[in-house]
């Protein structure tokens, strides 16, 4: 990852100042997060209070817990983004063998319209979507907040660059021995294209996680709301719940992805990458 | 036999997925327009054709003048430091400067986190009085401010927030494209005298060009699509002063459930978004020189 060049070493005085100004970035950049978990962990009497001998406290923590039904917002979120990236990754894996390794008449019309959803996602289609689903029958189910999503442009787009590079021979050898075009494809394409369904799978999972305004649109109840809409729920009932409670459903919220970030930092960063390079 | 099989197993591939994307896609980008020239059902008249009326009240509809210039406020605050920002963060985690691996983890970081959570933090730094802003201003002596109930700072506080969120992201793209560039090229332009600006000027930019207009397109559709923060936050306010499209299509089809209008703001997303797509395609198609 040594690609830096050594070209343009700068002069010891602006190399400080560079590094300066970068660090001064960082520290902004992190301060929210850290905010954060300072008045997570602190009584809430020390929110504003930054002491050194101030005394730790999980309790913002428990009475977050106590107060939403958060271990259900959990779940729901969880069978969310599970569900969405098992059908992404299943239909997106047919399309783009089709549109990889087939010549059809129509493909490249087919091609562009399913390209056309990285333009008009459906995140701008609510109006039509909440009227369809009503139609039916799935709003304020699990299934209807993902259902918009199982379909992805992108996920097509990515998997389709990547069966093109698998050598044809690999596919036609396969063949020869009387494998059918399903055999082929899980045989050979699925296991060459590892790295970009991993990719594909991180910013999927920290996408559908995040995602909000849908689900608040079609859920609402507790069964349903994924953890967006049911902070949002919590943190704005007016029975004037503290800062610190609330900071600590934050952080709780974040939690998961923000540990699996901090583990797998590097695969995110590569990940993040490789989905963004065409 | 086996040539209608062969010629059947691609469109049996795609049957699934395009089902999907067209019902979710083109089905509901197409029904918009179409219900937008209707009225929205009530319980004494069912929804009628009404023409251009829709359109006729956006004309006349301050608040929709007001989100829609709102929304270029936002996209002009937010595209243009977020990718500067990214340039100057890719380059810096891409150097050796000391502790690059704190500096990448600490710019990409907010790219991870939900919007909606984060936005409470925001609002709690925000906060009059006790809010972390107000602690700062207050050692410093200056006068105590409601960022969020001030018309005239609210959108200012809101694009803070969405370079915050977006910098971090966009520098990933360019750290991708830093990567591909050859060192060689530094050195041959170290040689010929060339100053570090020089470099970056003539040589690094125009090289990451391609990946600058990604982004501008990336960011383009964000300034669309990312309202959640004014949920927590503002809910459109003080007086529509944060009020940006999208958030209004919201308020219009699920709060005053006027869905006939909610399409007819619907139409106008789609139609900047079209503008976007008709701007990648010629612009962005013919300069990138990878596939």
């Amino acid at each position: 990852m040594e690609t830096a060049s050594t070209a343009f070493r700068p002069a010891p005085a602006s190399r400080a100042l560079e590094t300066a100004g970068a660090w001064l970035l960082g520290l902004l950049w992190i301060l929210p997060l850290a905010y954060a978990v300072w008045t997570a962990f602190h009584p809430s009497a020390y929110s504003t209070r930054f002491e050194i001998g101030a005394p730790l406290t999980l309790q913002n923590f428990v009475n977050a817990w106590n107060a939403a039904p958060f271990a259900r917002y959990f779940l729901n979120t969880t069978l969310l983004v599970t569900m969405v990236l098992a059908a992404q990754l299943v239909l997106g894996t047919l399309a783009a063998y089709a549109l990889a390794r087939f010549e059809f008449p129509g493909r490249d019309l087919v091609f562009g319209l399913i390209l056309l959803q990285l333009m008009v996602m459906p995140d701008v289609l609510i109006v039509e979507n909440y009227r369809t689903m009503n139609a039916l029958g799935l709003r304020d189910t699990i299934v209807a907040i993902g259902l918009p999503y199982f379909a992805s442009a992108f996920g097509i787009f990515l998997l389709r660059q990547t069966f093109k590079t698998v050598p044809r021979e690999l596919d036609d050898a396969a063949r020869v021995e009387g494998a059918s075009a399903l055999q082929v494809l899980m045989k050979v394409y699925v296991p060459l294209g590892r790295p970009v369904y991993l990719a594909y799978a991180l910013v999927s999972v920290s996408y559908h996680w995040n995602n909000f305004l849908w689900p608040l649109i079609v859920t609402n109840s507790v069964e349903t709301r994924p953890l967006t809409v049911g902070l949002q729920v919590f943190s704005s009932s007016d029975q004037g719940v503290d800062w610190s409670i609330i900071t600590a459903a934050t952080l709780m919220t974040s939690a998961p992805l923000l540990v699996g970030f901090l583990l797998f930092q590097r695969q995110f960063v590569q990940s993040f990458m490789r989905a963004g390079i065409r | 036999m086996e040539s209608f099989r062969t010629r059947v197993t691609p469109w049996l591939l795609l049957l699934p997925a395009m089902v999907l994307l067209v019902t979710f896609t083109h089905w509901p980008a197409l029904a918009t327009v179409w219900d937008s020239f209707f009225s929205t059902a009530k319980k004494a008249r069912p929804s009628h054709f009404i023409g251009i009326e829709n359109y006729r009240s956006m004309v006349q509809d301050d608040v929709f003048w007001q989100a829609l210039w709102n929304n270029v406020i936002y996209a002009v605050g937010t595209i243009p430091l977020s990718i500067a920002l990214a340039i100057a963060m890719a380059l810096w985690v891409n150097s050796h400067l000391v502790g690059r691996g704190f500096l990448r983890l600490a710019y990409f970081t907010p790219t991870v986190l939900p919007m909606i959570a984060v936005a409470n933090i925001w609002l709690f730094f925000y906060t009059p009085q006790y809010g972390l802003l107000e602690q700062i201003t207050q050692v410093l002596g200056l006068p105590s401010h409601n960022w969020l109930g001030d018309k005239s700072t609210v959108l200012g506080a809101l694009i803070v927030v969405a370079i915050w969120k977006e910098a971090g992201f966009f520098m990933i793209f360019y750290l991708a494209a830093l990567q591909q560039i050859p060192p060689t090229l530094a050195e041959a332009a170290a040689l010929e005298g060339a100053s570090r600006w020089q470099y970056f000027r003539r040589v690094l930019f125009p090289l990451l060009m391609p990946t600058t207009l990604f982004v501008l397109i990336n960011a383009l559709i964000n300034s669309v699509r990312m309202v959640d923060h004014i949920f927590v936050m503002t809910r459109g306010g003080p007086d529509s002063a944060s009020t940006l499209l999208l958030y209004y299509i919201y308020q219009v089809g699920f709060s005053f459930l006027d869905t006939g209008y909610a399409a007819a703001l619907t139409v106008v997303v789609l139609a900047v978004l079209g503008l976007v797509a008709f701007f990648q395609l010629r612009f962005l198609e013919r300069r990138t020189h990878y596939q």
